[in-house]
């Protein structure tokens, strides 16, 4: 197992600096000039002049590359050029709404996907399968973006004024905040790494909100979030169903189901302990791969419910020439993403004895 | 395709002869494929809606109501951001008909969509073919070649998949400049990975094999094999992918389209149509609920599709 770690964990090296050369070309080839986009169009030569030297912008494209990998290396992603504050600090402030929003619609992909896939494959050929096969398919085929303007038509404006009615945008109500860990727990002294973390914790607002009690907070912080969860997590959840319910399909057509059903043991525990155990292996590998595809999903939820996050401050620095921050947040981005799907890997390989010996 | 290659074409002919066990024209696959695909409901209403689709397409000229470029504001009876009004359905005569009422520049809504599904399938369809070029030719030199190449190749792959697809779109086209043209090729670069991976473990798979030795032992030279036997039967995994990924370019197109990375676009296009009005979503919703249906539609008529097709292709699953 040890072997099978290192070996995954050695095949991720050259992928994580083909993204860093990668993050910092793109951002390079960014058309227009980054002084006079952050400056206003108006900015003299001289200005532009000093603010390349200020910015490294004068020095050789490779030396900047070198400059880079020494800043990413001490955990420096440089500041905003237009915003003239730390990257680092923008990722605390956006990362949460968006780690928070792929998080709940990935738990409603999951617990809605997987029954319904299982339930779909059992009933094989019966209306059910077919209707959640008809789900399924709408569920991949509608855009993001028109899904969740409807939900938030539907909960903002048609069903306003009843019980029913959901905040189309926004992350809180007016007047209702989070308190920080930092605030909560009187640390008011706390710098460095450590308070950044904590920010970056209270930053999703839900747990936050139940660890330390702000019921209020919480209830309205969910609502919020309901809506562009719910929109994020159709895609995933449909394409959950499906795998499940082929996968288990698949294993119910084995000889060691034949054998537990000839041993006598129940329907319920030849599907779920002998069937869905074996089925849901691929299942892990596609929840993995949909968290990543989240993250796209993730820009145009952002769009729609205006909601600050890394989606949209990344759409907002790309279309702005605001190379830092695109550098910061794509590696950022980039970085989770080879994460989870180590993440995915490894599971697999603990999961499944067989992976581990190839 | 000449001959469909001893793989592909060897299996599905048994069912041809030993289920239906009389005698029957020499089975082919695009024959054997095609009844298959007429034998699946959901296949069969991926066709028609496909169908329906390329006809509008096509015949829009004489479909569409209006110029579907034209303002109509100042003519009798004409306002941005009716909604559908029909004569017939009771809709008060002084007001003009608009089938999906009008949009904030007083144009016809109905005529845009009708208009838009040529954009969105040329431009699905192109970027899809541009990928799978690309990745075939990527993922055949790196499983033909193998060794550095094929490692570089794949380790470049495994670096574009390592972004999102939908954000990398949206940096390759600010890059390049904002265009309709230039989000297919940033959509196509997101999906050439899958393309590659496919054709390379496809060429692995049937470079050992006899008969592609026996070429070798011939004297067929190295890429007269490539391309003459293996890729030939790389084929039906590629159409099957690709089938299915017009469905996911029609929805990456509509998302640039919807955040306005494609720039100021001469023609009608779905996603930009709803993203030039999402902020009227509590005053004209319909604006928004037509092209978005419209998508959904052609979204849906290419899963089905490339669903059926690959039921069809796929002799493990013909069970």
């Amino acid at each position: 197992m040890t072997r099978f770690i290192l070996r995954r964990l050695a095949l991720t090296i050259p992928v994580l600096f083909g993204i860093l050369f990668l993050v910092f070309a793109l951002a390079r080839v960014v058309p227009g000039d980054p002084c006079r986009a952050v400056l206003g169009e108006r900015a003299t030569d001289a200005v532009c002049d000093a603010f390349a030297k200020r910015n490294g912008l004068d020095q050789p494209i490779p030396v900047q590359f070198a400059i880079y990998l020494g800043q990413v290396a001490s955990g420096d992603l440089g500041n905003s050029l237009k915003l003239s504050r730390p990257v680092g600090q923008m990722l605390i402030d956006r990362l949460p709404t968006t780690v928070e929003l792929t998080l709940l619609a990935m738990f409603f992909a999951v617990i809605v996907g997987i029954p319904l896939g299982l339930w779909s494959a059992v009933r094989h050929n019966s209306k059910a399968d077919v209707g959640t096969m008809v789900f399924a398919n709408l569920g991949v085929s509608i855009p993001v973006f028109v899904l969740g303007l409807m939900l938030a038509y539907l909960f903002g404006v048609v069903l306003k004024d009843t019980p029913f009615s959901l905040p189309p945008s926004g992350r809180l109500s007016s007047g209702v905040r989070v308190e920080s860990l930092v605030q909560v727990w009187h640390l008011k002294g706390l710098t460095g790494p450590l308070k950044g973390l904590l920010d970056f914790l209270s930053g999703i607002y839900i747990p936050t909100a139940i660890i330390t009690g702000q019921w209020n907070a919480a209830v309205d912080a969910f609502r919020h979030l309901l809506l562009p969860a719910l929109a994020l997590s159709t895609i995933p959840m449909a394409i959950i169903a499906r795998i499940t319910r082929s996968s288990l399909l698949d294993v119910l057509g084995r000889d060691y189901v034949r054998t537990a059903r000839a041993k006598g043991l129940k329907e319920r525990s030849v599907v779920l302990r002998h069937g869905a155990r074996n089925a849901l292996l691929p299942v892990v590998t596609i929840v993995g791969l949909q968290l990543g595809a989240l993250l796209s999903g993730a820009v145009l939820t952002e769009t729609v419910f205006n909601l600050a996050g890394v989606g949209r401050t990344l759409y907002e620095a790309i279309t702005g020439r605001d190379y830092v921050v695109i550098q910061g947040f794509t590696l950022t981005i980039a970085i989770i993403y080879v994460i989870v799907n180590l993440l995915v890997d490894l599971s697999y390989g603990i999961l499944d004895p067989r992976v581990r010996q190839q | 395709m000449s001959g469909g290659g001893p793989i592909a074409g060897g299996v599905s002919t048994t069912d041809g002869l030993i289920e239906t066990g009389r005698p029957t024209k020499p089975a082919s696959l695009w024959r054997d494929t095609g009844a298959s695909i007429l034998r699946q409901r959901s296949a069969v209403v991926g066709l028609i809606l496909l169908v329906a689709l390329v006809l509008m397409a096509v015949f829009a000229p004489l479909i569409a109501t209006h110029d579907p470029n034209e303002s109509l504001l100042g003519q009798p009876g004409e306002q941005r951001r009716t909604g559908p009004c029909i004569h017939l359905l009771g809709c008060p005569e002084d007001q003009a008909q608009h089938l999906f009422g009008t949009d904030g520049n007083a144009r016809d809504v109905f005529s845009r969509v009708v208009y838009g599904a040529r954009t969105s399938l040329t431009v699905g369809l192109g970027a899809v073919a541009f990928a799978i070029i690309i990745g075939t030719a990527i993922g055949a030199i790196a499983g033909f070649v193998t060794g550095w190449a094929d490692n570089g190749l794949m380790r470049l792959m495994d670096v574009v998949l390592a972004f999102p697809s939908l954000l990398l779109a949206i940096a390759i086209v600010t890059a390049a400049g904002r265009s309709l043209f230039n989000a297919l090729v940033a959509i196509a670069i997101v999906s050439i990975p899958v393309y590659a991976r496919i054709a390379r473990s496809a060429v692995l798979s049937t470079r050992e094999q006899d008969f592609v030795t026996a070429s070798r032992a011939l004297g067929e030279s190295s890429i007269g094999i490539l391309t003459r036997r293996i890729l030939p039967n790389s084929f039906t995994p590629l159409v099957v992918q690709g089938t299915l990924d017009i469905g996911t370019a029609v929805l990456g197109i509509a998302a640039l389209a919807f955040i306005g990375v494609t720039g100021d676009l001469s023609n009608p296009e779905w996603g930009s149509m709803i993203g030039l009005e999402k902020d009227q979503l509590f005053n004209a919703p319909h604006i928004i609920l037509a092209p978005g249906i419209a998508i959904t539609i052609t979204v849906l008529a290419f899963n089905l599709l490339g669903d059926g097709l690959r039921d069809a292709l796929d002799p493990r699953l013909n069970r």
